[in-house]
């Protein structure tokens, strides 16, 4: 490598870490994401200099069918489907990383067919890297795969379970590993690399089936940790450190967000990975005491959210499945010309992958600073009027404090029982994921208002324009 | 072990602790764009599937260094081009702002 492609890829690298520094506020966030643009083009376009590339037709056609498909992709995704293509770029990343590393493999045996193998003397840990890049890429984009049908709904969202799962994956693991350190110590083996990207391709799809639809956040994140790390080993294989820098500053990402959505959650990777929660969806003790929530109107709701000085709204992702963002805004607007004190509370895990509920709010003309995250929030909800909950049901489930054999307890959640008074949009008195009954929707200060959420919203918001205009 | 080995693993290392020190600052507001970003980020793999493409002498690794192309540029132009798509919508004026459907 000449030092002036060197040092390009070094302005590349700044450029990436400085784009992900300025992510740290929504002011220079946009800049950033610019900046980390030009270091991946500036780095694009010292790489074409280099005086190994010999012929530009593959290239170009390359670059034009990726590009545009890209931009078809970034352009026509509507925001409650980013999660999916998160996950399908994920994918593509960790794909390009295997074939990238099967490609030096065949180069680096003579190239002439898969399977001849004319080299003299390869390095061992150049045949090491190559084995792992080409495993963790295969897993990312099969399991990529795998994560975003079922978020897309092309595949089933329930966790599918078989006995001896664990185990399974174990061994193929294993196996996958066994394989590689043969090739190391010979490295002529031509078809165990292929057995390699085979075996990932089975770990990737069944370590990613038994993940219920709701846990999806983490794999996603998991994922994302993985195409980088992938990419990361990749530049081991060609001693390039442009790559490795970003890929591992990928990888460190994705496990940073990982451990959120878990911790969000209260609960470890393994048991996202491994339990199949939602599989076995059993309604315990339901109906053993008759309950009786208080059922309110429309107009109950107006006039309580109209002489209310704070209002906390919570949503959940009910609230984006009922494409009711836009009206909730036109409520929360409405109310704040009246010199009501709005503010939108925001759990981690509200939405399908981590910050999602922020990118539905924004895309509704919610100003960001109207969003406060949970830590922030929590402590205001005793001095608040109303708590207005739409669309969301376990991120309040007050049994998450002290119900120990839920399966919620222990994880953080909005304190919207500790509001002067709740109230609930909802569907019916179906409980979430968790299959946990939520005592919120039971309480005196709860008026629970049933129907669509953007049929409530939109009477709640008709309702406060003729109240103006009386 | 070679020389380019060991400076790639200080490298390597070094770029752990950087990025637990930047991604540790991005507000829980934007991780969407961060996956989003970081992931095109990751599309860096295009560097290493441009040399397989163009080394001209027609063989496998030539095919799939192509394939890789179209898929890390998907990657890199899909994910910036969505991150500022929604960075764009991020917008302060709390209070002030009317909203509503645009």
């Amino acid at each position: 490598m000449s030092p002036a492609i060197a040092i390009a890829y070094l302005v590349a690298a700044v450029s990436f870490i400085l784009g992900l520094k300025m992510l740290s506020s929504a002011r220079t966030a946009r800049r950033g994401n610019l900046y980390a643009a030009f270091g991946m083009l500036l780095a694009i376009v010292v790489t074409l200099l280099d005086q190994r590339i010999l012929d530009f037709r593959y290239i170009v056609a390359g670059l034009v069918v990726g590009g545009f498909a890209g931009v078809l992709l970034a352009v026509r995704v509507q925001m409650t489907g980013m999660p999916q293509l998160v996950g399908l770029l994920n994918g593509f990343g960790g794909a390009a990383s295997t074939l990238v590393a099967y490609a030096e493999y065949l180069r680096l045996s003579g190239d002439a067919s898969i399977t001849s193998f004319s080299a003299a003397d390869v390095d061992q840990v150049v045949v090491s890297t190559i084995v792992l890049s080409v495993l963790i890429g295969t897993v990312t984009f099969f399991g990529s795969l795998v994560a975003a049908a079922k978020l897309h709904g092309v595949m089933r969202s329930a966790p599918i379970l078989y006995p001896m799962q664990k185990q399974i994956n174990a061994v193929l693991l294993a196996a996958a590993l066994v394989l590689g350190v043969m090739l190391v110590a010979a490295p002529s083996l031509w078809y165990i690399p292929l057995a390699v990207i085979g075996l990932a391709a089975v770990l990737g799809v069944t370590s990613v089936i038994p993940v219920g639809g709701a846990d999806m956040p983490v794999v996603i994140s998991l994922m994302n940790s993985y195409s980088g790390l992938a990419g990361a080993m990749t530049g081991f294989v060609l001693s390039n450190n442009v790559l490795i820098i970003s890929g591992t500053l990928v990888g460190t990402s994705g496990l940073i967000l990982t451990d959120i959505m878990c911790k969000a959650m209260n609960r470890s990777l393994a048991n996202v990975l491994f339990a199949g929660v939602g599989a076995d969806y059993s309604p315990e003790e339901a109906a053993a005491e008759q309950k009786t929530v208080i059922r309110y109107t429309p107009e109950d709701i107006a006039y309580t959210l109209e002489n209310a000085e704070s209002v906390i709204i919570i949503p959940g992702y009910g609230l984006a499945v009922a494409q009711a963002q836009h009206v909730l805004q036109e409520l929360a607007s409405a109310l704040m010309r009246r010199g009501v004190n709005v503010r939108y509370a925001i759990h981690p895990v509200a939405g399908r992958m981590p910050g999602h509920m922020n990118v539905l709010l924004a895309e509704a003309n919610v100003p960001y600073d109207l969003l406060v995250e949970m830590d922030r929030i929590n402590d205001d909800f005793q001095n608040t009027d109303v708590a207005l909950v739409i669309g969301a049901n376990d991120v309040v489930n007050p049994a998450a404090r002290y119900k120990k054999n839920s399966p919620l307890y222990g994880m953080p959640i909005l304190n919207a029982d500790r509001a002067r008074t709740a109230i609930v949009c909802k569907r019916s008195l179906n409980p979430g994921f968790a299959g946990e009954d939520n005592e919120l929707f039971y309480l005196k200060k709860t008026m629970m208002v049933f129907g669509d959420a953007k049929a409530t919203l939109t009477s709640l918001v008709a309702m406060m324009r003729k109240s103006v205009d009386s | 072990m070679s020389d380019a080995l060991i400076i790639s693993i200080y490298v390597f290392v070094l770029a752990t602790f950087v990025g637990v020190e930047v991604i540790s600052k991005v507000p829980p507001l934007l991780h969407t764009p961060l996956m989003s970003g970081s992931n095109a980020i990751s599309g860096i793999t295009l560097v290493g599937s441009l040399i397989a493409a163009g080394e001209g002498h027609g063989g496998v690794s030539v095919v799939l260094g192509t394939i890789a192309v179209v898929l890390a540029t998907i990657n890199v132009v899909g994910g910036f081009l969505v991150t500022d798509r929604m960075l764009r919508m991020f917008r302060a004026g709390g209070g002030r702002k009317s909203g509503g459907a645009s």
